[in-house]
């Protein structure tokens, strides 16, 4: 993997004439966790699908740049709230689908690793209409992981799974995407206060970076002080409304 | 009460009620024979019914398979390239304006009384079918797996055979399906404008000489062949979408 760069994105986006966001300035940090949260409809996803180059329909009237100045294609990695893996194909061929995409060889072999490493030692050769929800998301981080970009955009992948798959896919996420910059769109105060090293609080007004407590990332989930920058971030995300 | 147990029960009130209809209204057996009648038919020439649905079948299963792979390369076709769709779509839909059945004598006289007609007619009856059913499923991929695709840096060729075929093979079953029961309408149709074989000859044959249990039989036969192919395909489609 190459270094990681740092993340800026700033103009405006409209979609068939109607604004998604007004003029706004992102600038996420080089080899960090950065979560992005607020209220569902202010644009999150779709700084998320510009920075990935989806832009599709929309206009976008500004820029989406990384801080080394080179293109970022090729160079980001995509988790989605749906797991997106293919219902055809087990786990392993799952993980290796980007290699098949581009025509490379799949190294299975590696593959198998990672599935190893987020604890699927056990499923490699399972379809996902066999796993579980929590397994299925595993397998899509897997896949993330494969394809070893420095840049890792996340729209909310933890939010379909229960509290306690959460917290675990949230451990082993924050572990195994270490040194590499994450942008982590999500609505959850609470996964915002475990999760961000940076935590932008993003509204209809604009992106404004909130101050983040002194323990390092990922905090514990009962530990006071990030019970009490979670309770901070739900009154930020209550104010701007 | 099994499917099996309840199909049997249905066939039987139906032979029946067709039974009770030849002599209520004392029938001759020129109008319609007795069930019991083209049972003894259907037995007694079981040698002439077997050679006829012999050739009837070959020409449904090529049409069938040759339907099937020029409607799934269409298809592809189709989805890979904007120009067919502009030139080939337009030229789709108006052939389906044209009653394939208006062909069958065009066919026969370019293909001869052979096989080959008949073939060509249960092609050209199940091409559209099962064409549209595999083009309108591979336009459905989800658009986030395409945009995953896309985040890969994929080739679109790739991206057409590992990720929108697979996931468009449902669809392609399901054309398969349809032809299945509409190859035999088509290879019948063809042996009615000309042929010297095949139960549609046969029947056209029976129905001339006022053999009319010996066409209620081949009819029979012709129906329990539609099934069997409609089960073996759907097994078969079972078995691709499974693996």
């Amino acid at each position: 993997m190459s270094a990681a760069p740092a993340l800026h994105l700033s103009g405006r986006a409209t979609i068939a004439g109607g604004p998604i966001f007004g003029p706004l300035d992102l600038d996420v940090p080089a080899g960090e966790w950065t979560c992005l949260l607020g209220p569902s409809g202010v644009g999150k996803s779709t700084v998320l699908r510009l920075l990935a180059g989806l832009g599709g329909a929309l206009a976008f009237d500004g820029t989406a740049t990384a801080g080394d100045g080179r293109p970022l294609t090729g160079r980001v990695a995509l988790m989605a709230q749906q797991d997106l893996l293919m219902p055809w194909l087990d786990a392993t061929a799952n993980v290796c689908l980007g290699a098949v995409l581009r025509g490379d060889a799949a190294q299975r072999t590696r593959a198998r690793a990672l599935l190893e490493r987020v604890g699927l030692a056990d499923h490699v050769r399972k379809r996902p209409q066999a796993l579980s929800g929590g397994q299925r998301q595993r397998v899509a981080l897997a896949r993330t992981l494969m394809e070893d970009r420095p840049v890792v955009l996340l729209d909310e992948p933890f939010s379909a799974l229960d509290a306690r798959a959460r917290a675990l896919m949230q451990d082993l996420s924050a572990e195994v995407l270490a040194g590499r910059t994450v942008l982590h769109v999500t609505h959850d105060a609470a996964e915002a206060a475990r999760l961000g090293q940076t935590v932008l609080l993003m509204t209809c007004s604009g992106i404004t970076a909130i101050e983040v407590p002194q323990t390092p990332a990922p905090r514990r989930f009962d530990a006071p002080e990030t019970l009490a920058f979670q309770g901070h971030l739900l009154r930020q995300l209550m104010e701007t409304q | 009460m099994t499917r099996a147990a309840r199909v049997g029960g249905i066939a039987l009130l139906a032979l029946l009620a067709w039974q009770a209809l030849v002599t209520a209204f004392a029938l001759p057996r020129f109008i319609l024979p007795g069930p019991g009648l083209v049972l003894e038919t259907l037995w007694t020439s079981r040698a002439l019914l077997a050679e006829h649905a012999f050739f009837t079948t070959i020409e449904v299963l090529l049409g069938l398979i040759l339907g099937g792979i020029l409607g799934f390369a269409s298809a592809i076709l189709l989805t890979a390239s904007q120009l067919a769709r502009f030139v080939l779509r337009p030229m789709l839909v108006f052939s389906q304006a044209v009653p394939v059945f208006a062909l069958a004598p065009i066919l026969t006289l370019w293909l001869g009384y052979g096989l080959w007609s008949k073939i060509a007619m249960a092609l050209l009856i199940i091409y559209f079918p099962v064409t549209s059913a595999f083009f309108d499923a591979l336009m459905r991929t989800p658009p986030e797996w395409l945009e995953l695709s896309r985040v890969m840096n994929a080739r679109p060729a790739r991206i057409l055979w590992h990720i929108r075929v697979p996931a468009a093979l449902p669809g392609f079953a399901s054309g398969l399906r349809l032809a299945a029961v509409y190859a035999p309408i088509g290879a019948i149709i063809g042996e009615w404008v000309g042929a010297s074989r095949g139960l549609g000859y046969l029947m056209l044959l029976a129905n001339g000489r006022a053999k009319i249990d010996l066409m209620f039989a081949a009819l029979i036969v012709l129906a329990v062949l539609t099934l069997i192919l409609h089960a073996a395909v759907d097994a078969a489609c079972r078995r691709l979408l499974e693996s």
